[in-house]
């Protein structure tokens, strides 16, 4: 399987998401980070879903990574989906691009490389490191 | 207070179709619901609690309520849990009866994508929240991928393997021959799974199930009501439910919510795994099969890919027969949710009324399980366990 390069979707951007996604711009990818009981966790939102507390925010991430599972659809245009274990903690649901497919492995270390929408952000996917 | 004896299942309906052009969305509904009455032996005005889901057209059951012209509804439930739906609505429904809201349920599931696709109207997909669907919809997840990635994640941690997982496809072809309204009915070989197209690695297209319209009904009733009927009664001994999603980010793709809804329906059931004599599995994909087994406690966790090969699952043959139908791989997975045909083939089993080749002999207790949503992401799973008036 050939070098693949990403097919960039905008995403839908809520009040909630705004300031994550205003952050991908700039290169940062965030989790979000619980200050009551200290999780880190995925996707951000208000509240933690661990401890449910209100004294969260977003904490960037080093982009540095391992495939938890992937998947490559196949087609005429054949791309990965992939559940990437950040080194933060979180898994978070992505896109393995640039790279051949047929060599990737559950535990590849992998780190992220940012495809700008047009519309003000950019979409956080990850290549072989 | 449990559900155990309180209420029984005394009519189900399987629409023999299979491609629905020309019917509508509530048509299929109303003719699954006169077919269940019939096959019960009561009529509409019997009717006095409706359940359906997100497939029903219009604002939960009220319009189909409208619809069918059910004019003595007292208990309506349209809990939405995806293609398990149904299942949960059986528990739900005993729940009503045996606190006394309601004495007969009419549960239906309808729909008609394959007609659609070829009408050329798009599929009406689930909804995800607003949150998620930012973080996960850019990425091009498919139903088929997200699935993909628990098998795959499956084959690393416990060495599955694709062979293994082309054994419930085989098994379930096994069943799917003797079904004469069963979309694939062509009894198909480990190698013929395998060597089946990849659609999302490592899941074959054997490995996904099939597509197609129609739906199905059931009729659950109270014990004084189940007594006046003809038909041999169905005991609901016990349900469970529970959903189970991404945990914050501590994603693990290798069990399912049957891990919670299995013991509790067993424990209301007072039976064990080794009472079941026959199981209804949700089958979108040989995946979700392997690991609802170990889940429901079948077989320890990771041996599902030894526990279903060489035709375990094959009735006559294994030791656990499962969708003795053909399923949702071969026979039918109408409005792409495969719940209600688990009940379906549940009931025949423990009336003694499945394909004579296929019939489990003295099938006094079965389990019907559904997983509903994504097994990659969120989902809900409910277990229900049924068996003869003697159980």
């Amino acid at each position: 399987m050939s070098e693949t390069k990403a097919k960039v979707r905008a995403p839908k951007v809520n009040h909630e998401t705004k300031a994550f996604w205003e952050a991908t711009a700039k290169g940062k990818l965030n989790v979000g980070k619980c200050d009551e009981c200290g999780e880190h966790y995925y996707y951000p939102r208000p509240l933690c879903p661990f401890c449910f507390s209100d004294k969260t925010r977003l904490a960037e991430c080093t982009g540095n990574g391992v495939i938890y599972s992937y998947s490559v659809n196949s087609g005429k245009e054949p791309y990965t989906i992939a559940y990437v274990t950040l080194a933060e903690g979180p898994t978070i649901l992505t896109n393995i691009v640039e790279c051949d497919f047929a060599k990737l492995a559950i535990g590849q270390k992998v780190k992220v490389v940012f495809y700008d929408t047009g519309e003000g952000n950019a979409m956080p996917m990850f290549t072989v490191a | 207070m449990s559900i155990k004896g309180k209420a029984y299942i005394a009519g189900i309906y399987e629409h023999p179709t299979r491609l629905a052009l020309g019917k509508t969305l509530p048509q299929l509904h109303a003719e699954l619901a006169k077919g269940a009455l019939a096959d019960a032996g009561l009529s509409k005005d019997d009717i006095d609690a409706y359940y359906c889901a997100g497939d029903a057209p219009g604002m939960g059951g009220i319009d189909m309520i409208e619809y069918m012209g059910l004019n003595n509804v007292r208990q309506i439930d349209s809990t939405e849990t995806g293609g398990s739906s149904y299942v949960l609505h059986v528990n739900h429904a005993a729940q009503a009866i045996a606190t006394g809201h309601c004495k007969v349920a009419l549960i239906t599931l309808a729909g008609r994508p394959a007609a659609d696709a070829q009408e050329g109207a798009r599929f009406r997909g689930g909804g995800e929240t607003p949150s998620a669907a930012g973080f996960e919809a850019s990425f091009r997840p498919t139903i088929v991928n997200m699935y993909a990635m628990c098998a795959q994640r499956h084959m690393y941690e416990y060495g599955t393997t694709s062979e293994q997982l082309a054994w419930i496809k085989v098994a379930a072809s096994h069943h799917a021959q003797h079904n004469e309204h069963a979309l694939r009915r062509e009894v198909v070989t480990v190698e013929d799974v395998v060597n089946s197209p990849l659609i999302a690695s490592p899941l074959h297209r054997y490995d996904c199930c099939v597509i197609t319209d129609g739906g199905g009904a059931v009729i659950v009733v109270a014990p004084e009501i189940m007594k006046k009927l003809k038909r041999p009664a169905v005991k609901i001994l016990g349900a469970g439910e529970a959903p189970k999603h991404l945990m914050g980010g501590k994603v693990d793709l290798t069990y399912s919510g049957a891990r919670w809804s299995g013991p509790k329906a067993f424990e209301e059931a007072g039976v064990t795994q080794k009472d079941i004599k026959y199981a209804s599995i949700y089958d979108s994909f040989t995946i979700t099969v392997l690991e609802t087994l170990e889940d429901l406690g079948f077989c320890e966790k990771g041996k599902g890919g030894k526990f279903v090969s060489d035709g375990n699952l094959i009735s006559g043959v294994g030791k656990l027969p499962f969708n003795t139908d053909g399923g949702g791989l071969c026979s039918n997975h109408p409005g792409n949710r495969g719940g209600m045909t688990k009940v379906l083939e549940a009931v025949r089993q423990v009336r003694g009324e499945a394909h004579p080749k296929v019939q489990v002999p003295n099938c006094d207790i079965a389990l019907a399980h559904g997983t509903g949503g994504l097994l990659g992401s969120r989902m809900g799973s409910a277990t229900v366990i049924l068996g003869n008036q003697d159980s």
